[in-house]
């Protein structure tokens, strides 16, 4: 369904992501991990091609991504959607047509500019709010609403859409753990109710472990560790983050119940003494 | 669509009930939009026809003359493109005059603007009462014509760069110092509440804690004023201050047909305010950019 091979990308001297090679056969939902810099978001934004490629290739459904432009990589934005960490909605609209945005690629300049969208998109996008628990926000201001409510109408804009692939950088990175839980599973039913790939950057592993049925590693831009959540060891772990034998997975989770957890209690208490 | 609202839909109200009323205000705001632009467009054609009523010649008589002028211009600009190297040679000097007219009117105009602009903000000005004086000087300053001004003096200086020089500082005052007192808006007073905190006087407060702060948009806005005054200074020289209005006016004239000239003095013109832009932004880029590094460093 979807091939990556050898996918490069180079910012001046820095190689950012370096000869990636990723191969997914049907819909899943994926996580990458790794450190800041590990050139995640670049992968992420190359697949939306809000970045160009600097060598290898993309292709999704036999069709060639990476060399697409103008109309045709509009029309593929459309089709991949992406959630960001900081929301990226349009603070001062309110929450229905920021969600309609997601239909801006089949509208013409004259149509948004007068905003007129149909009837039956404006149903659908409210719709679509309902399913994620934020319906009653409809009418508002998007910079209103709290972080983990902006985050769900990013991703129902994502959802309007209707895309084949639903790309999110660090979804909950700005989050507070219950916003965080809500936005994941959110994410998680989207791939499982309707049969979308989901594909997101995470900076905790156990919340990579606990929502997605593939984990890919990556370092200094090169993917280091691919493969189910049961595979990754704390070893590999270590080995993705760079980290020593002091490395806790439990020590940088934003799980609630985690807090329970008495590892955590061992890391601190090792970390004090 | 499945019922999935697990989390945060507390109490809210029926998706049907939320769609019947978020598309009751979207109608009423496509109505309110279309009403606008009803009136939008029939004013604006009312008063093309009131205008154009009023006009001398007639618009639609005209209005296929227009391209005649520019078409002479070229056409014997084009014919005597051989001249033209000699040309902008000759009008070299009184480009030099033009740029120093708008450069010292800027500077001066920008000096006066700052002080202006910093009695006038709220927050920083020294007399708190006077705020409203000192827009209204800044008014009057934009108001008044900078070509009126350069009348004035001119009828009692006599001709040449100074009352132009003067005419164009006086309004560079007004429109600069409005511009700068909204920068000034934007400025953090936490620095300046520190300059207060060690006893430093209202001078020394504008100097070290607003204007290192405002000083690249002050910048940006006074290279704006600049390209603005090579124009300014250019017309002053139809009404009799030098420089290369003098020359185009004359090259210019109907039937005496030096369109060659003309045609190197616009040249001359657009190559400078294209230099003007160019140097301005590197300028521009250096003043942030060093600032980073300093950060970094």
């Amino acid at each position: 369904m979807l091939r990556i091979e050898q996918l490069t990308k180079k910012f001046g001297r820095n190689t950012a992501v370096d000869a990636a090679s990723i191969h997914v056969a049907k819909p899943a939902m994926i996580g990458i991990i790794g450190r800041s810099g590990a050139g995640k978001s670049t992968l992420l934004r190359m697949l939306n091609r809000l970045e160009d490629v600097s060598s290898g290739s993309i292709s999704f459904e036999d069709r060639e991504i990476s060399g697409l432009t103008g109309a045709a990589k509009r029309a593929w934005q459309a089709e991949c959607a992406m959630i960001f960490q900081q929301f990226n909605l349009v603070p001062r609209m309110d929450v229905v047509s920021n969600v309609l945005h997601g239909t801006l690629n089949r509208r013409s300049t004259f149509a948004t500019l007068f905003n007129l969208y149909p009837s039956e998109d404006i149903h659908r996008a409210i719709d679509i709010l309902d399913r994620l628990g934020i319906a009653e926000h409809a009418p508002k201001r998007a910079e209103a609403l709290s972080g983990g409510q902006q985050q769900r109408v990013a991703i129902a804009r994502a959802l309007m859409q209707d895309p084949k692939i639903i790309l999110a950088d660090e979804p909950i990175a700005s989050l507070d753990p219950m916003n965080a839980q809500v936005v994941m599973e959110a994410l998680r039913r989207i791939h499982e109710e309707d049969g979308r790939m989901v594909i997101a950057n995470l900076h905790t592993l156990d919340t990579a472990r606990r929502y997605c049925d593939r984990v890919i590693g990556m370092r200094a831009g090169r993917i280091v560790f691919d493969g189910t959540p049961e595979q990754l060891t704390t070893d590999m772990a270590r080995e993705i983050y760079g980290a020593d034998a002091s490395f806790s997975e439990e020590a940088t989770s934003t799980e609630i119940d985690a807090l329970d957890r008495s590892a955590v209690k061992a890391a601190v208490a090792k970390a004090l003494a | 669509m499945p019922d999935q609202t697990a989390h945060g839909a507390g109490g809210s109200a029926p998706a049907a009930q939320i769609r019947e009323s978020y598309m009751a205000q979207t109608r009423r705001k496509r109505l309110y939009g279309g009403v606008l632009l009803a009136i939008f467009i029939a004013l604006m054609i009312s008063g093309f026809m009131t205008a154009d009523s009023r006009n001398a010649g007639g618009f639609w008589e005209g209005l296929h003359q227009i391209f005649d002028f520019p078409a002479a211009v070229l056409s014997e600009a084009g014919e005597k493109i051989t001249e033209l190297p000699g040309n902008l040679v000759k009008y070299l000097p009184a480009l030099v005059e033009t740029l120093n007219i708008a450069a010292v009117a800027t500077l001066i105009g920008a000096m006066g603007g700052i002080l202006l602009s910093m009695l006038a903000t709220r927050g920083l000005a020294r007399w708190p009462r006077l705020i409203p004086l000192f827009r209204r000087i800044l008014d009057v300053m934009r108001a008044v014509p900078d070509i009126v001004i350069a009348l004035v003096l001119i009828f009692v200086l006599g001709g040449g760069p100074v009352p132009a020089m003067i005419a164009i500082a006086f309004h560079t005052v007004g429109a600069l110092g409005k511009l700068f007192s909204e920068v000034n808006e934007n400025a953090s007073l936490k620095p300046v509440d520190g300059l207060a905190s060690v006893g430093a006087n209202w001078s020394q407060r504008m100097i070290l804690g607003v204007m290192p702060q405002v000083a690249p948009n002050y910048l940006s806005y006074a290279l704006l004023r600049f390209e603005i005054n090579i124009r300014a200074s250019a017309i002053l020289g139809f009404v009799g201050a030098g420089g290369l209005g003098y020359e185009l006016k004359n090259a210019m004239a109907w039937g005496i047909g030096r369109y060659d000239e003309a045609a190197a003095i616009f040249l001359l013109l657009f190559i400078t305010i294209v230099a003007v832009d160019q140097i301005g932004s590197v300028l521009r880029d250096r003043l942030t950019h060093g600032r980073k590094e300093e950060l970094l460093a």
